[in-house]
């Protein structure tokens, strides 16, 4: 009944426009009404924000998903553009807020590269240590957020507890629980604090029995089974065409960790391993990223211990600011501290490509210098613009209600794809 | 398994395809081919499918403007960049883009994944990608007018209008004309 008053609506031009733009990208079969046009979102809990996907629907199976993305559309790649290097490291925190310093990172990286600019052997390890908590911080998140899509509530409550732990951290040192900017270009806006190493040691003492937790509610919960083995699978040759990176492509077995291949900060250094997947489904996804989260506490264990002493930033004048007690004694420290903070340093007009291993997978910066103080052109491949557009291949012939699972599973951040 | 020993991707692009590398560039460690704008899907299925190349992977694409220094042959740059997962290194390959004609063909068939990339830098760059499947905005409303990426769109504020550009800002403006 419903597509004969679907069709005959469509023969009296009252939906005129709105189904025939979708022609070619949906099948004709929903141009004539047998099959059912959905949206979902873009307010939808488990599209992790505000994610649209249009949905053509054979009953409820998935025949064609489009996202539509661009909702939370920010304009920071433009709005950097016209700031000076070191003042735009704020914007980027709030690309992938789950993880701001996998941005500020990527984005310092990218800077230091274009103007040759060192790093002390400190600020690498502070960095490290950092990127590390922010990786299991994004990481429980989620997983909180993943298993409440799944209908496991209670994980949720558990992993926002933890997360406030190193979100408290983070305040300690940068005095912002999210975007702290706290790295720099050069090293990083200041020393570790007194309370920070005590804090820490705590939790690394506190989090692995935590961990433990997570797994004994999930691994063999039949529940939890069902809804991710064998769902979503993706081929290891789909997933490097499609340039999925990450916990997502690791999931599918395909061995790339750039921390492992091409690593910086001082990445080489340290001793941890590689988590894979065997079958590519949503369950081999999360058990990646809970392994990840083992070696991450790996990893910071080893930068405490190995932690070298020096300054934590760069002392090139010419690129980092001199410190505060330098301003009242050295005429020259004025002259540096006003020229950066007014006019910023000069990169020249030449173009570099940086990428690191953010939680979500491979975030890229594309950074074109202008010979001046502020740059030419900022691009950032984010991992989940990437993921989002092969939604579509990643969830044809699946049922609806798996789509959630899939979207949940790939960890998408809207602010990370639109930016 | 045997692995062909690396090549060197500007000799062997030379070889196989002279009239597609126009020139070099190397910077901080990073090779940049200059690539032919008509032959740029040729070398990226060439660095693709060479054995000694094998840069299967497409991290980025993304778009530059030189406007207003022009301090590159054409207005516009698009730069390819390429992972080999095999010998672990990156290429960029980048190709020039005329204003009066801002056109790029599709890589779209070597690698899926550029759909959305291309999408993006014609949404924002307005550089349009011929064979593209689903060439539609990304980011912007469907309707939005100009291309925000591009160095002479406004930064939210009211543009100057000078005398060369008076007319074409004029086009621009969010009232009604005549």
């Amino acid at each position: 009944m419903a597509i004969q008053i679907a069709q005959q609506h469509i023969q009296e031009g009252k939906w005129e426009g709105s189904v025939e733009e979708l022609r070619g990208l949906v099948s004709e079969r929903a141009l004539t009404g047998e099959t059912m046009l959905l949206n979902m979102g873009p307010h939808h809990p488990s599209t992790h924000g505000v994610l649209r996907l249009l949905l053509e629907l054979d009953g409820e199976e998935i025949v064609t998903c489009l996202p539509d993305v661009g909702f939370l559309h920010t304009g920071i790649e433009k709005n950097i553009e016209s700031k000076t290097y070191e003042k735009a490291v704020t914007l980027t925190d709030r690309m992938d807020y789950l993880s701001p310093l996998s941005n500020n990172m990527v984005f310092c990286l990218a800077i230091e590269k274009l103007v040759d600019l060192d790093v002390p052997p400190r600020a690498q390890a502070i960095r490290v240590m950092l990127l590390e908590l922010q990786r299991i911080a994004s990481h429980l998140v989620w997983l909180g957020t993943h298993a409440l899509d799944l209908g496991a509530m209670s994980v949720f409550l558990y992993c926002f507890r933890e997360r406030e732990l190193i979100l408290d951290m983070l305040e300690m040192l940068s005095g912002q629980r999210l975007m702290g900017s706290y790295f720099r270009p050069g090293g990083v806006w200041r020393d570790l604090t007194p309370d920070f190493l005590p804090a820490l040691e705590k939790f690394l003492a506190y989090f692995p029995a935590k961990v433990d937790d997570y797994e004994t509610l999930l691994n063999e919960n039949p529940l939890w089974i069902d809804r991710t083995q064998g769902i979503g699978v993706v081929e290891p040759e789909v997933a490097l065409a499609w340039g999925m990176s990450g916990p997502t492509l690791r999931g599918s077995g395909v061995n790339w960790d750039i921390r492992k291949a091409m690593p910086y900060s001082g990445y080489e250094q340290y001793d941890f391993n590689v988590p894979l997947g065997e079958h590519g489904d949503v369950y081999d996804r999360y058990i990646v990223r809970v392994r990840e989260m083992r070696e991450s506490l790996k990893i910071i264990r080893q930068a405490v211990d190995k932690l070298p002493g020096g300054p934590f930033r760069s002392q090139n004048r010419k690129f980092v600011p001199p410190p505060r007690s330098e301003l009242g004694q050295s005429m020259e420290a004025v002259i540096h501290h006003f020229k950066l903070w007014t006019e910023g340093f000069s990169a020249p007009d030449e173009e570099v490509y940086v990428a690191i291993e953010s939680p979500r997978g491979e975030i890229g910066c594309y950074l074109h210098g202008t010979g001046g103080n502020k740059p030419r052109r900022v691009h950032f491949k984010t991992p989940s613009f990437m993921h989002i557009s092969a939604l579509p291949v990643m969830t044809k012939g699946h049922m609806i209600a798996d789509l959630v699972g899939i979207a949940g599973s790939i960890d998408i951040v809207l602010g990370d794809c639109d930016r | 398994m045997q692995i062909p020993p690396p090549l060197d991707p500007a000799d062997a692009l030379q070889r196989a395809l002279p009239a597609a590398l126009l020139d070099t560039h190397s910077f901080r460690g990073e090779t940049t081919l200059i690539i032919a704008r008509e032959h740029i899907v040729a070398a990226c299925r060439f660095m693709r499918d060479t054995p000694g190349l094998v840069y299967n992977f497409l991290s980025d694409i993304s778009a530059v403007d030189y406007y207003p220094e022009y301090s590159r042959p054409e207005r516009f740059g698009v730069s390819y960049h390429l992972y080999s997962m095999l010998y672990n290194r990156r290429l960029r390959l980048k190709v020039f883009v005329p204003e009066e004609e801002p056109e790029v063909d599709t890589v779209t068939g070597v690698w899926p994944g550029a759909n959305w990339l291309e999408r993006e830098i014609y949404d924002m760059m307005g550089i349009t990608f011929v064979g593209h499947p689903d060439l539609r905005r990304l980011l912007m409303p469907a309707d939005w007018d100009g291309h925000p990426h591009r160095r002479d769109y406004p930064l939210g504020y009211e543009q100057v209008q000078f005398s060369f550009n008076a007319e074409e800002i004029m086009k621009h403006k969010p009232f009604a004309k005549e």
